[in-house]
């Protein structure tokens, strides 16, 4: 959350039209950065986060002093290798590490913007973030990339800017949030919103926050992030310190436990409002109907290689609807790799240690560096 | 294998832009990108393959041929290739038509079932051929659908599929088929390569 976070930031002074049709101007994006970019400028490559992801891609998130939310992806020597490529991620807008959100100081006021916080789009993040690669004077991105919301924001980041990144990489996402998605997060939010310390999303203002409500949006959703057999591997009916059951309400099971430490951890680190406004972002996220139902025109434009992952065991972002988006690119012969990664570990996948999936990312985008390299000289 | 590629590679016009189904690990795709065209992707069905084709940094489909090559537009490649997997598919015919749809021209090799020495297996032996080409046991072969060079060109008249061209490859001699020697090339060759068009 924006407590005292000391963070690379930039005043964005361009007005940006947001799709709900309000504007904002001299709004901060939040961002760090890892490796160095080289003369060429032909290194970099831009990272989007997911739903509670930050820019802390890698290394020690200063604010949670846990490793950074991809440091099996990004990191020296890691698939996305920092000895080589310049590493670039932000704070999505709506966010609360330090870009424009909810919790933002309105200095008019003094208080929080809390639920006045327009509502933004995945478009608006990416447009958001395309002003800070203006700022970093990079003319041409390796590639980008991102799991999750962070792949919607990579299609939509081509869509926007054809001709600003050479190389695509969607993981496990999809180019229209299905009901499904939709459902989930209505229950987060919807969890966040009957917390009575919620206040209409002017806690701030009371001192309070909607600490249960948002546990329970947590927990809901980490759910849909595993997979069955996953959970039943890791818990199954296994009992939280204790050999018999109690007969009552506390978490007998390990399972129950494990759901409860994940509420809490994140909402120390989480901002509620922030919560409401990106699944909004989410569940809005519809490429297709943006280019008038034909998901192919949203890449007419770009000559962008491609490459899409999916994870067996996803059912949050199925094989399917990552297969859509290679069918789109197919049918306008675009150049479109596809691999769908053997995994129990659910639409989580993307996060951790799967060693196929580590090792296609990490070769596939050093091979491609070096052909697109090659092909310059 | 080598003497394939290169008769494939031959087949081929500079710079065009090839699709190879069923493209293994790549080896077919990074000769032609090495000789003839950068513009070549893969479709393959086995997840470990397609892994190791995007290490190599090819632009490979995870898919099965059957049912995904409906996605690609209608003559969007100037060459498909289909390398010594016909047999292999539940539908063929299918497979084939689906073929010439997606590519202006075909490039079909057939591991050939009449070649002699496959020939003299069944007879003397009694036992379903295993040869260097066609190495598995009749219980463990993907191989459902065998035919012979002289089935395949059979299939392309009675289809209406222009041939044109055929070739036989024994060990590494290649000739040309036509319809006067095409008993002889049916007994006496081990693969027969077509580039045909609908």
């Amino acid at each position: 959350m924006n407590k005292n976070i000391d963070t690379k930031k930039i005043i964005i002074s361009n007005p940006l039209r947001l799709d709900c049709g309000k504007e904002i101007n001299n709004f901060p994006i939040a961002y760090e950065t890892y490796g160095e970019l080289n003369s060429e400028k032909s290194n970099a490559i831009l990272v989007f986060h997911a739903l509670t992801g930050d820019q802390y891609v890698s290394g020690k998130n200063p604010i949670t002093n846990k490793d950074g939310w991809w440091s099996y992806v990004v990191g020296e020597n890691k698939p996305i290798d920092t000895n080589k490529f310049f590493v670039i991620c932000a704070n999505v807008i709506g966010g609360c590490m330090g870009s424009y959100g909810p919790s933002t100081i309105n200095e008019s006021t003094g208080k929080q913007i809390g639920t006045d916080f327009p509502i933004i789009t995945i478009n608006d993040m990416v447009n958001a973030q395309y002003e800070l690669i203006k700022y970093l004077e990079i003319e041409k991105l390796f590639a980008v990339v991102g799991g999750s919301m962070g792949g919607m924001q990579v299609l939509q980041f081509v869509a926007n800017f054809p001709d600003k990144a050479k190389l695509a990489i969607p993981i496990a996402c999809t180019s229209s949030h299905s009901a499904q998605n939709i459902a989930f997060n209505e229950l987060g939010r919807q969890a966040i919103m009957a917390d009575s310390k919620w206040e209409n999303g002017f806690y701030s203002n009371y001192k309070l926050n909607p600490d249960k409500g948002l546990a329970v949006a947590r927990m809901a959703a980490h759910i849909t992030y595993l997979s069955e057999k996953g959970l039943q591997e890791k818990f199954g009916r296994k009992l939280q310190d204790r050999d018999s059951l109690r007969y009552g309400f506390e978490a007998d099971f390990q399972i129950e436990s494990y759901l409860r430490y994940q509420g809490s951890v994140f909402v120390d680190r989480f901002d509620a409002n922030s919560y409401l406004y990106i699944t909004r972002a989410m569940d809005y996220f519809d490429l297709s109907k943006q280019y008038k139902g034909n998901l192919s025109d949203a890449f007419k434009e770009t000559k962008t290689k491609f490459f899409v992952i999916s994870f067996t065991s996803d059912w949050l972002y199925p094989t399917s609807e990552n297969r859509e988006i290679v069918i789109a690119l197919n049918s306008i012969g675009a150049d479109v790799g596809f691999v769908e990664i053997e995994s129990d570990k659910g639409h989580d996948s993307f996060l951790l240690d799967v060693p196929s999936f580590l090792k296609t990312l990490g070769d596939y985008i050093n091979s491609t560096y070096k052909v697109i390299n090659e092909r310059r000289i | 294998m080598k003497e394939e590629f290169n008769i494939i590679s031959n087949l081929i016009e500079e710079n065009t832009r090839v699709l190879d189904v069923g493209c293994g690990n790549g080896d077919l795709m990074k000769f032609l990108q090495e000789n003839k065209t950068k513009d070549i992707r893969g479709l393959e069905i086995s997840k470990e393959k397609v892994q190791n084709c995007l290490s190599k940094g090819l632009t490979v489909i995870e898919g099965n041929a059957e049912s995904d090559l409906k996605q690609f537009p209608k003559s969007s490649f100037d060459y498909v290739i289909l390398s010594q997997t016909l047999q292999a598919f539940l539908n063929p015919e299918l497979v084939i038509n689906e073929l010439l749809k997606v590519g202006k021209k075909v490039i079909v090799t057939i591991p050939n079932f009449g070649y002699w020495r496959v020939r003299l297996q069944l007879l003397f032996k009694g036992t379903m051929p295993v040869t260097e080409n066609l190495p598995h046991e009749w219980y463990n072969t993907p191989n459902l659908h065998m035919c012979t060079i002289k089935d395949f060109y059979n299939f392309c008249s009675s289809k209406n599929i222009k041939i044109f061209k055929s070739i036989a490859l024994k060990k590494s001699r290649i000739s040309e088929i036509n319809k006067s020697n095409l008993n002889y090339k049916n007994l006496d060759s081990h693969l027969g390569i077509f580039l045909i068009e609908s």
